[in-house]
């Protein structure tokens, strides 16, 4: 049994009697992680002795202390600015970037609720990926079946969730790189609206589809967790001024007369039978609990892979151009002029998925080919933004599969780009319509995978999503489900 | 189909300021080939009448006054450079 086993409500229950202290809860993540991230890499760079001493502090603290994350061990994706602790982006090019100089957004407002920080998650190399094996340092592993990727790109972010090495963590998500890794790993996690979290101090990859987001065990959790990063940030001109609700209030009122669209495009040839028959189940749980589904269309469904890919690596062209060689990162000794040091840092210190992306981005957008291409897929990022309003006329919330199948092995389509981007078809349509996506276990495999159910909501509503969410999880057993690692044999 | 030829990606390259081998650039006419030629579905779709999306939400330009504030200093702005002289970031020579 281990303390993360327990809901965030309950661990703060103990702390406040003083039957554990937050030293204990840091022990833990630290001493689980030497029994088992050599199994796993989820991390990249441990916070190790900062995090103990700051748990010291904060037993000292905690009288009166009303902080709903008090003393909570977090993980944070390694392309999230941290003050003072190393942020590589699984990138070579940022491999001595030791000592940032500022804390994102994020990780000052949870820096304020008193959560102590473990380390730095692995992930795909710049966020672009989706099973981790673009790391430049290491392949993060499915705690579920190590054989398997974990999903990315917040591969390191789900499975230190997953084999309880963190109570929480944060992820990035552009196309998919929250969802789909809480759904290879059997966790819960939450791609925001666009606009909702600020994106201040998240290295930047394709700015108009990414967002920060929860990962977590439980429904709850991630809207506890949720509440404590969102909110307007003058340093991100794109974050939203809207009015925050509380996300946990209401969260067990249940389903009763809820309008569920079922896309059939989701539930189409290529998304694999197990999958669809945990989605088609679940559904059969949400009648019994009183809401109704239907089935509609989202006719632009197969477009939103190409415009996906079109759109993020334009953005990440221009993104990546700051990796120069100048300020910060790796600079090559080879260079004896200003264009050739340019060219030879970046050649050096960038990975194949991120020279692809970088060349697709650029070629779309030069000259001559601009309109074919860039503009030709803004128009399609319309029309797909256009499905999701029609049906959201009549339902409150689409219900569908996160990914076409469960977890793939390593190695099984590291080599064929089209076919990895391919299995972004379920999720990249959520951050081109800039709509909230939360991805939930529903189940497993027969090899014992975990499977993923992707709720879709209107934008900023995430508190009917996690009210959805919340009936079913409480309906059914598949997240009481823990990985064994050889740590617990 | 659409092809993307070697000189096509060599221009390209230098655009994005990538110095690639021969042997990636060979690998790359090939990738990128097959993902423009992926994308080009997009063809199928008539757009003539559709408006871009330049933001997902109804969002109009956002302003603040320019107005200096304290922020990094120099010399913490210098911390992570990997050359640098008097104060400056130091680069190769620019002219010959």
């Amino acid at each position: 049994m281990s303390l993360f086993d327990l809901k965030l409500k309950e661990i703060q229950e103990k702390l406040h009697k003083k039957e554990i202290t937050v030293s204990d809860l840091v022990s833990e993540s630290f001493n689980r992680i030497k029994a088992v991230d050599s199994e796993i890499n989820a991390f990249l760079t441990l916070n190790e002795e900062a995090a103990k001493a700051q748990a010291k502090e904060l037993d000292e603290k905690l009288d009166g202390n009303v902080s709903p994350l008090f003393g909570m061990p977090i993980g944070i994706k390694d392309n999230i600015v941290t003050k003072g602790l190393r942020t590589t982006c699984a990138s070579q090019f940022l491999d001595n970037f030791t000592d940032p100089l500022y804390d994102a957004t994020v990780v000052e407002r949870l820096n304020s609720q008193n959560t102590v920080t473990i380390g730095k998650l692995n992930m795909d190399e710049f966020a672009m990926g989706s099973s981790t094996e673009n790391s430049s340092y290491a392949n993060t592993r499915n705690p579920w079946n190590t054989d398997h990727v974990p999903g990315g790109s917040s591969g390191g972010s789900a499975a230190a969730v997953a084999a309880g090495e963190v109570f929480f963590s944060l992820g990035s998500d552009t196309g998919g790189s929250i969802r789909q890794p809480a759904a290879f790993c059997g966790v819960v996690g939450l791609k925001p609206t666009y606009g909702l979290v600020s994106r201040f101090g998240l290295v930047a990859f394709a700015s108009s589809l990414d967002q920060i987001g929860p990962i977590t065990r439980s429904v709850e959790d991630n809207a506890t967790l949720l509440q404590s990063i969102v909110g307007h940030d003058p340093m991100d001109s794109t974050s939203a001024n809207v009015d925050v609700p509380n996300y946990s209030e209401g969260i067990e009122s249940g389903v009763k007369g809820l309008r569920i669209a079922v896309p059939k495009e989701y539930l189409q040839e290529g998304v694999d039978p197990e999958v669809r028959d945990a989605v088609l189940t679940a559904l059969k749980v949400y009648e019994d609990l009183g809401a109704t589904w239907e089935e509609v269309s989202l006719p632009h469904s197969k477009y939103a892979v190409a415009a996906y890919y079109l759109l993020s690596s334009s953005e990440a062209s221009a993104n990546l151009a700051r990796f120069d060689g100048v300020r910060y990162g790796v600079r090559t000794e080879k260079a004896e002029n200003m264009i050739d040091m340019f060219k030879l840092s970046r050649s050096d210190g960038f990975g194949d998925e991120v020279k692809r992306r970088i060349m697709l981005g650029t070629f779309a957008l030069s000259s001559g080919y601009y309109d074919a291409y860039y503009k030709k897929a803004q128009k399609a990022r319309t029309l797909i933004k256009n499905d999701f309003e029609k049906v959201f006329e009549d339902y409150d919330v689409i219900i569908g599969p996160t990914t076409p199948t469960p977890a793939y092995k390593i190695g099984e389509k590291i080599d064929d780009p089209l076919t990895m981007y391919a299995d972004d078809i379920l999720t990249s349509p959520i951050n081109l319509a800039g709509v909230p996506g939360l991805s939930i276990p529903c189940g497993f495999s027969k090899d014992g995978l975990p499977i993923g159910l992707q709720l879709i909501g209107k934008h900023f509503d995430e508190k009917t999503l996690y009210r959805v969410a919340y009936a079913y999880e409480q309906a059914t057993d598949h997240h009481k489900k823990k990985p064994t690692l050889g740590g617990d044999r | 189909m659409s092809e993307i030829s070697k000189e096509q990606v060599k221009h390209v390259a230098h655009l994005a300021r990538l110095a690639l081998s021969d042997e990636e650039v060979e690998k790359m006419t090939k990738q990128l080939g097959d993902i423009i030629t992926y994308a080009e579905l997009l063809n199928e779709l008539d757009t003539d009448n559709v408006e871009p999306t330049t933001h997902v939400l109804e969002l109009k330009n956002v302003m603040r006054k320019d107005e200096p504030r304290e922020w990094i200093k120099s010399e913490d702005a210098l911390k992570n450079a990997p050359d640098k002289k008097d104060g400056q970031f130091r680069v190769p020579s620019i002219l010959e």
